[in-house]
């Protein structure tokens, strides 16, 4: 919101004198602006599923949710990540397919060992959910390297799924990808949803005076 | 005026020059020969791309290689040293696109320092290295690191370091806006009494001709640029060049051989097109510049009987004395919404550290820091948390949420001393999807680079809490198995028995052959190659033109 106000605060403040010629200058930048625009409008399309059935889709929401819940703001169910797993399963993400077949069933009877009166995962309670979350989460937080994104060996079900859950609910929402709907995710995180931003950008540089010379420089530096 | 047609060559037709590789070097070279009247085929590897293809989708740029080599179509190897089998593993990063890694890059243009030509006259030898003076001087390419901001674009403020080398023009245009992560940054430096300056980017801060100033959209290291902002050769040199109606951009053309005669003269280059058909390309004369991996590799693809162990490798330092610059990083979390997603990826740098003393730190070397924010929400969620936070559940989603606004990166950048054995060579087992021998990378750092990221990582710590970081971590430097910066696999150089080419960027051995990119260099810089890399580009088209006027290209 504050970044929302004070941009307006900059478009209708006169004393920087550039709005207009900004404007003027990133036009091309405006018509793909509205073009990614129009393309979102278009993949808001009912949802129909192309890998799971609707049965497995439910168990599939319901783990992604208890990755990233809902809180205070928009969680993996709004994002409509499964969707975007669905999705995946059919396109690039096809080799795990078999993982997810494997996977769920797997899942299912743990729920079942660990509780026997409880039948499938989406009928646990949310702290049963987890313990049964946690019980298949045998990774170790990566160590000093620093990888972009994890590649696509990737080892587990629960991995794979904590990967593709966290990927659907951040990725571009104007991507082809049927993930983080309407912008949920970026919501969640800060994100403002526009590919076009101007300065002020944050809290520390919006009174920034502009670039100084610092008067303690040396001429010369010191060796 | 309509500007005349993008020529169509035969490859029979013997034209002037073949370019191979369309990056930051082979895009420059391409423009100003084509330019000053040559007829010029370049060949690309990857496809042709513009503005409206690149996307800001996550997983197909940084997961799947939108606009990178894939690892399945041209798989590595590596090995820390000669005598070990090498095992596939992913090595190298590089743009795989008309316009190259330029494409993608995060665009900081720093010029090398007058140190970075003569290192090895002023500390002598350093043990383990090869290190060497280069045959020009900084005042010899100076002109062209203007060349490069003018005409390519530039944004930075001119003497606004007291470390900087001398310069004969100002920049073309201002520095980029401020980001909170660059105000933090220069407050924080001064405390400490050093000298932050606004960062050189190749990125425009003013609208050019056909090109948008950069609209801030945040998705930009490992991106490409969809208003032409980023000064990528694509957004520039390669289109100045196809507008004299005399150079063709050849895309999806994989070089594998460079076509000799019997006189030891290259008669032109020999690719798979796009169905992987073999075609051969004549021309007069051929200048390579397909990156510090790819240039070293085709020169040991193109072995025949008279350079049985490969083009222009007399010397035997074909593919030797690989760098990469050596490089660590600390992050800190602060109190308000920084918002640094938004924007490119640097706004202040600082250079106290460009000169170390080694009798007083121990170690060969220098560096510089810059204040960044390079991550997109997915790679942020992935590698932008503190060591140690959940990995997923109410606990994730909050230090997630948290933070993306919250977090800097200070990011340290150093020298990489030149080993003879850190190399690229040809893989004796693994090919590539085209059936030929893949890259074999062999690489360990120097002792003293490692030494050098480790201390650059203190100032940054200090930096962090100069600037009240509520929490900081740092990410020690081990040795490094994978690079973006490719470089020094073919050195310039007057003796041609320890170097690959001479200073007019001509093989010591086949005087119609040239190499210009990263393979080129003499030593690593501190850390920021391509501004240089574009230099060498512009002074080596005025070396090659001057002589095919002369005739020496001539057969």
């Amino acid at each position: 919101m504050d970044n929302h106000l004070s941009r307006r605060g900059f478009l209708s403040q006169s004393l920087t004198g550039i709005s207009a010629a900004w404007a003027a200058a990133h036009w091309p930048a405006m018509l793909s602006a509205s073009a990614h625009a129009r393309q979102a409008a278009q993949s808001a399309s009912p949802a129909k599923f192309e890998f799971f059935s609707p049965e497995q889709a439910a168990e599939i929401d319901a783990i992604a949710s208890r990755i990233i819940p809902t809180t205070d703001t928009p969680g993996a169910h709004e994002a409509g990540v499964v969707f975007f797993i669905d999705r995946a399963l059919v396109t690039f993400a096809k080799d795990n397919q078999k993982l997810y077949s494997d996977g769920l069933p797997a899942l299912q009877a743990r729920v079942r060992e660990l509780f026997p009166s409880v039948q499938k995962f989406s009928s646990a309670t949310p702290e049963q959910q987890d313990q049964v979350l946690e019980s298949f989460d045998e990774q170790a937080p990566g160590k000093g390297r620093r990888p972009l994104i994890p590649g696509p060996a990737v080892q587990s079900f629960f991995e794979t799924l904590r990967v593709h859950t966290i990927s659907g609910f951040l990725i571009d929402p104007d991507a082809d990808k049927r993930g983080n709907r309407d912008g949920a995710g970026w919501k969640a995180i800060g994100r403002d949803r526009e590919h076009m931003f101007m300065p002020p950008f944050g809290y520390y540089d919006k009174d920034y005076p502009g670039w100084q010379q610092d008067p303690q420089a040396p001429d010369k530096p010191k060796s | 005026m309509t500007p005349p047609e993008t020529p169509k060559y035969k490859t029979t037709d013997e034209v002037d020059f073949v370019v191979i590789g369309s990056g930051a070097a082979g895009g420059i070279v391409a423009k100003e020969l084509s330019e000053n009247g040559f007829r010029v085929v370049v060949l690309e590897q990857g496809p042709y791309l513009t503005e409206k293809d690149f996307i800001h989708d996550e997983i197909e740029v940084l997961n799947r290689d939108f606009l990178t080599n894939h690892p399945d179509l041209q798989p590595n190897t590596f090995r820390k040293t000669p005598d070990e089998k090498a095992k596939p593993q992913r090595t190298i990063a590089y743009g795989r696109l008309v316009g190259g890694t330029s494409t993608h890059f995060t665009a900081n243009f720093w010029r090398f320092h007058e140190i970075d030509f003569k290192e090895h006259s002023k500390v002598g030898d350093v043990p383990g290295a090869a290190l060497a003076d280069w045959p020009i001087s900084y005042a010899d390419l100076e002109p062209y690191y203007t060349k490069v901001e003018w005409e390519i674009g530039v944004s930075g403020q001119a003497n606004a370091s007291p470390f900087d080398p001398p310069r004969s023009k100002p920049y073309p245009m201002p520095p980029l806006p401020v980001k909170s992560s660059g105000v933090i940054f220069e407050r924080a430096a001064r405390k400490l009494g050093w000298h932050p300056f606004p960062a050189p980017m190749a990125i425009l801060s003013q609208p050019r001709p056909g090109r948008s100033a950069c609209i801030n959209c945040g998705f930009c290291l490992a991106f490409a640029c969809e208003v032409g902002a980023k000064s990528s050769s694509l957004a520039t040199a390669i289109r100045m060049a196809e507008k004299t109606g005399r150079c063709e951009i050849r895309p999806n053309s994989y070089v594998h051989r460079i076509e000799m005669d019997a006189n030891s003269r290259a008669t032109g280059a020999i690719y798979f097109d796009a169905q992987r058909n073999v075609q051969r390309q004549k021309a007069k004369a051929v200048v390579v510049c397909a990156n510090g991996a790819e240039t070293p590799r085709l020169l040991l693809l193109s072995a025949n009987k008279q350079f049985p162990d490969g083009l222009a490798n007399s010397s035997g330092k074909v593919g030797k004395h690989l760098m990469f610059n050596s490089g660590a990083m600390s992050m800190g979390v602060f109190e308000h919404p920084l918002n640094d997603y938004k924007g490119f990826a640097v706004s202040r740098i600082l250079h106290d550290f460009y000169e170390l003393d080694p009798d007083k730190v121990g170690f060969h070397g220098g560096g510089g820091l810059d204040a960044r924010f390079d991550m997109t929400p997915i790679s942020f969620a992935f590698a932008g948390l503190p060591p140690g936070s959940p990995r997923w559940g109410k606990g994730f989603k909050d230090v997630l949420s948290n933070n993306f606004a919250r977090t800097v990166e200070i990011f340290c950048h150093g020298t990489s001393l030149p080993v003879e054995n850190n190399s690229f060579s040809l893989d004796p087992d693994l090919k590539d999807a085209w059936g030929l021998p893949a890259l074999r990378m062999t690489y360990k750092d120097h002792p003293d680079d490692v030494k050098l990221s480790n201390w650059l990582n203190l100032r940054a710590a200090e930096l962090l809490q100069a600037a009240g970081a509520q929490k900081q971590w740092s990410f020690p430097a081990g040795e490094q198995e994978f690079s973006v910066h490719l470089l020094g696999t073919c050195r310039m150089g007057n003796d041609p028995k320890t170097s690959v080419i001479n200073s007019d960027h001509q093989t010591h051995d086949v005087k119609n052959l040239f190499l210009c990119d990263g393979s080129s260099l003499v030593t690593s810089g501190r850390g920021q190659p391509t501004m240089t890399i574009e230099a060498l580009a512009f002074r080596a088209s005025d070396r090659i033109r001057a002589l095919a006027k002369r005739g020496d290209l001539s057969a």
